[in-house]
C-alpha cells in the first residue's frame, strides 16, 4: 500500500545525494544495510563523484532482539570487499528509527577491521531513537505512527518506492 | 503425535534426525548456513549470537573430528563450550545418562551436543528435558548408534546444493558400508525429502540393510552399473572392525570391487563430485588419486560442516 503522505523515493534520494556531494571523501566506501540500504548504496555510488567501493551488511548475526525473535528466515551474506582497516565508510540505510540496526552494523564492521571513520546516510529519518545515534546525511524527515513501518521497495526496472506497512511485517527499525 | 524435534509453532526445538523433518525446515538450515560460510574468512571469525550461552559437547563415544567441528562452530557463535568425554568419566563410575544430564542442567546448560553409541540416546535426553519442563534446553544429535548423524547429513546436502544446485535433477550414489553407516541413513532421508531425482546405494549384499529399498533408493551391487550417469558419488568409510567378521573377505578384495578409482569414476558424469564423510581409508574405499583429484570436494565438506553446525545451533537457540 502506497501512501500519499510519503515522499517520492527517487526525489528524496536526489536530495540525499545533493547533501552528500562534496561532503563525503572521494574514496569513501558505501556500505548499505540489507536490503533497502544496499539498493541505495548502489545508486549513490553512481550519483556521487569519486571512486566508492560498495559493500552490504545483513545485521542478523548482530541484532539485539535475537533472544526474543530468533534468527530471520531469509539471510543475506555480508560482503565488504575492500580493506576495512583504515577505510572511510559511509553506512547507508533506508529508514533510521530506533538506531538498533545501525548499532548492529557498526559492531559487525569492526569484526572486519578498524575503519578510520564511519558516517551515516539515510533516506528517511522517522525519529523515535532508542540509542544515541544520528545520521550525518538525511534525505527527508518524517513522523509516522508507531504501528506503521516504512518500507523501501525496488521495482524490476530499478526504481525505488516507499510504502507504509503494519509494523512487524517488515524488517524495519 | 507431534514431531518431537519441533515445538508447538513448528519451529526446530532439537535436531535429532532428518527422518520426517519437513523440507522447509531442512531448506531453512541450508539457507542459513550460507552467510555463516563467509565468517571463516574474516579477521574476527566470531559473531555474538550465542554470547553467554553454555554448550556441552557430550561425547559418550569418541570422535575427535565431529567434536572439534561442533566446538569450533559453537565458539564462532561466541558460546562457552565444555567438552565432556563421558566414556572415560562418570558412566564408568556408574552414573546413569539422565543423572549426568540433570547435573549439567543444574550447571545451567543451554544446549547439549550428544554423540552416543546407542541409537535413540539424544531422543531420550530431549524427552527427559521436556518432561522436566526444560524445553528451552536444546539437543543436537552428533551421531547415535547406527541411527543417524543429522548434521553430517545436512553438511552433505549443503555441499551437494553448493556444487549442483537442484536436487530434482540429480542422481546421487552412496557407496560402501551402508549397513553400519548412520551418515548414509541421514543423507538418504535428506535427499529423498528434498526430492532428489534418484538416490542409489551401491555395495555388497552383506553391507546393505535388509529392505533398504523401502527408504526410496535403488540398489546396485556393481560399481559399473551403479555409478553410470551419477552427478554425486558419496563414499562411505569402511570400518576396519567390519573386516573381522564374515561380512567381507579382505580390505584388498573390497577395494577391487567397491573402491573408487579414477577408472571407475569415469562412469559417472564428467562433472561429478566425490564426497566422503571422513576419516578416509585410502586404498580401501577410495584411491588417493580420486581423494586428491579434481572431482573431490572432501575438504570443502569439512569447511561447510562448520557453517552448517553454526546454522543449526543459532536456529535452535533462537527458537
Amino acid at each position: 500500500m502506497t501512501d500519499a503522505s510519503l515522499p517520492d523515493a527517487e526525489a528524496t534520494l536526489g536530495r540525499l545525494a545533493d547533501k552528500m556531494r562534496g561532503a563525503v571523501a572521494f574514496d569513501a566506501a558505501l556500505v548499505g544495510i540489507h536490503s533497502g540500504g544496499a539498493w541505495l548504496a548502489e545508486r549513490l555510488a553512481h550519483m556521487l563523484e569519486g571512486e566508492h567501493p560498495l559493500g552490504s551488511i545483513d545485521v542478523s548475526f548482530y541484532r539485539d532482539d535475537y533472544a526474543q525473535k530468533g534468527l530471520r528466515a531469509k539471510l543475506a551474506t555480508t560482503t565488504l570487499p575492500f580493506e576495512v582497516e583504515g577505510s572511510r565508510i559511509i553506512l547507508v540505510d533506508d529508514v533510521l528509527y530506533t538506531g538498533r540496526s545501525v548499532r548492529a552494523a557498526i559492531n559487525e564492521i569492526f569484526d572486519y577491521g578498524r575503519p578510520q571513520s564511519i558516517e551515516l546516510a539515510v533516506l528517511i529519518d522517522r525519529g523515535g531513537r532508542e540509542l544515541p545515534i544520528e545520521a550525518k546525511y538525511v534525505g527527508a524527515r518524517l513522523a509516522v505512527a508507531r504501528d506503521l513501518s516504512i518500507a523501501l521497495q525496488r521495482d524490476p526496472d530499478g526504481s525505488l518506492k516507499l510504502s507504509l506497512e503494519p509494523a512487524g511485517s517488515a524488517g524495519g527499525a | 503425535m507431534r514431531n518431537p524435534q519441533l515445538n508447538a509453532d513448528g519451529e526446530l526445538q532439537h535436531l535429532l534426525t532428518l527422518e520426517g523433518l519437513p523440507p522447509e525446515v531442512i531448506g531453512r538450515i541450508l539457507d542459513t548456513a550460507v552467510p555463516f560460510v563467509s565468517i571463516a574468512e574474516r579477521d574476527v571469525k566470531k559473531v555474538p549470537l550465542l554470547r553467554g550461552k553454555t554448550v556441552f559437547n557430550l561425547f559418550f563415544e569418541n570422535s575427535t573430528r565431529t567434536r572439534t567441528t561442533f566446538e569450533i562452530a559453537a565458539k564462532r557463535l561466541s558460546a562457552d563450550v565444555i567438552n565432556l568425554n563421558i566414556g572415560v568419566s562418570s558412566t564408568t563410575k556408574g552414573e546413569t545418562l539422565l543423572d549426568t544430564i540433570d547435573n549439567l542442567v543444574a550447571m545451567n546448560a543451554d544446549m547439549f551436543i550428544v554423540r552416543h553409541g546407542q541409537s535413540g540416546a539424544p531422543h531420550l535426553i530431549a524427552q527427559h528435558l521436556s518432561a522436566a519442563n526444560r524445553a528451552h534446553i536444546h539437543v543436537v544429535n552428533a551421531g547415535d548408534g547406527r541411527h543417524g548423524h543429522p548434521t553430517q547429513g545436512l553438511l552433505d546436502l549443503f555441499t551437494i546444493r553448493h556444487y549442483k544446485r537442484d536436487f530434482r535433477q540429480l542422481t546421487v550414489a552412496i557407496v560402501g558400508d551402508v549397513l553400519h553407516s548412520r551418515v548414509a541413513r541421514s543423507l538418504i532421508h535428506g535427499l529423498t525429502t528434498l526430492g532428489t531425482a534418484e538416490v542409489r546405494v551401491i555395495g555388497p549384499q552383506t553391507l546393505l540393510p535388509t529392505a533398504v529399498e523401502s527408504l526410496g533408493v535403488r540398489v546396485f551391487h556393481h560399481m559399473r552399473e551403479g555409478l553410470a550417469g551419477c552427478d554425486v558419488v558419496v563414499m562411505l568409510r569402511l570400518q576396519n572392525e567390519r573386516m573381522k567378521g564374515s561380512l567381507l573377505p579382505s580390505a584388498g578384495e573390497f577395494f577391487k570391487h567397491y573402491g573408487l578409482t579414477v577408472d571407475k569414476l569415469k562412469l559417472a558424469k564428467p562433472d561429478a563430485i566425490v564426497m566422503h564423510p571422513g576419516p578416509m581409508n585410502r586404498g580401501v574405499e577410495i584411491d588417493s588419486a580420486v581423494a586428491d583429484g579434481r572431482h573431490s570436494v572432501i575438504l570443502p565438506q569439512v569447511t561447510f560442516g562448520i557453517a552448517v553446525r553454526m546454522a543449526v545451533m543459532s536456529i535452535l537457540a533462537g527458537n
